[in-house]
């Protein structure tokens, strides 16, 4: 994560009104908001998939069906909220190829209990 | 095959990609995150939308739901493990100063997805459904 940081190169085109603190494109913002878009997304499909788990009076295995996609939901929230804060950074780290893994094991793990309450 | 064994290494050790080339302009990897989150979230549609023909085409048949509803659910699935596997893929390209890696996945996603939208209107139009 520091590498990125220690020897990147310095941000090629900067316009001259640029400060120090800032880029112009306002990259690390664009990112930071495509988080968040993908945080309600996921946001969504985890009603969806609750709403798929709860259909009788909530039993046992639909409480727990239920607890696993919230922790879910939470497990993505937790990984975005790390990188938002990674963001914050004038000049912030290439993605942890853990962030990228967890999100991606967040949906991957959807459709898998999507799949399991299906049949 | 064998490419992709390689890719999937990588996904796991990412020295390996830092070991190599030069690290780009920030932005670039930032461009690059935000495409791999637009993947995801069009995953995250997918997977969604699986659920929804699930839950809101009850008067469909079993079978028929519930293999538009898988079909769904699948391509969801390959579009998140390929978004982290393209993202991996450019951020490496772009550390060696390479051009960025093309691919086909784009075109069959699209197709797949063509396909899921003229089998519904083939099953609304021919009635497949319970209701009499």
């Amino acid at each position: 994560m520091t590498g990125a940081a220690a020897g990147g190169a310095p941000p090629a085109g900067a316009g001259a009104g640029a400060g120090p603190g800032r880029d112009p494109g306002l990259q690390p913002e664009r990112t930071r908001l495509a988080w968040r878009r993908t945080t309600l997304a996921c946001a969504v499909t985890a009603v969806l998939a609750v709403r798929q788990a709860v259909r009788g009076p909530g039993t046992a295995p639909e409480v727990a069906g239920c607890a696993f996609i919230v922790l879910l939901w939470l497990a993505f929230l937790g990984v975005a909220h790390r990188r938002i804060r990674a963001l914050a950074a004038p000049r912030p780290p290439v993605l942890g190829e853990r962030a990228a893994l967890g999100a991606t094991a967040c949906v991957l793990a959807l459709a898998v209990f999507a799949v399991a309450v299906l049949l | 095959m064998i490419d992709f064994a390689k890719d999937l290494r990588l996904w796991f050790s990412p020295q390996r990609v830092r070991d190599e080339g030069e690290t780009p302009d920030y932005r670039f990897s930032l461009a690059n995150e935000r495409t791999f989150l637009a993947w995801i979230r069009t995953a995250l549609a997918l997977v969604g939308g699986g659920f929804a023909v699930d839950q809101f085409l009850p008067d469909l048949r079993w079978g028929v739901r519930v293999g538009m509803a898988l079909a769904l659910l699948a391509v969801g699935a390959a579009c998140a493990l390929r978004a982290v596997n393209h993202w991996v893929r450019c951020e490496r390209a772009m550390r060696r100063g390479e051009d960025l890696p093309v691919s086909r996945f784009p075109v069959v996603l699209s197709l797949g997805v063509g396909l899921v939208a003229v089998a519904m209107v083939l099953v609304v139009l021919l009635g497949w459904t319970d209701r009499p």
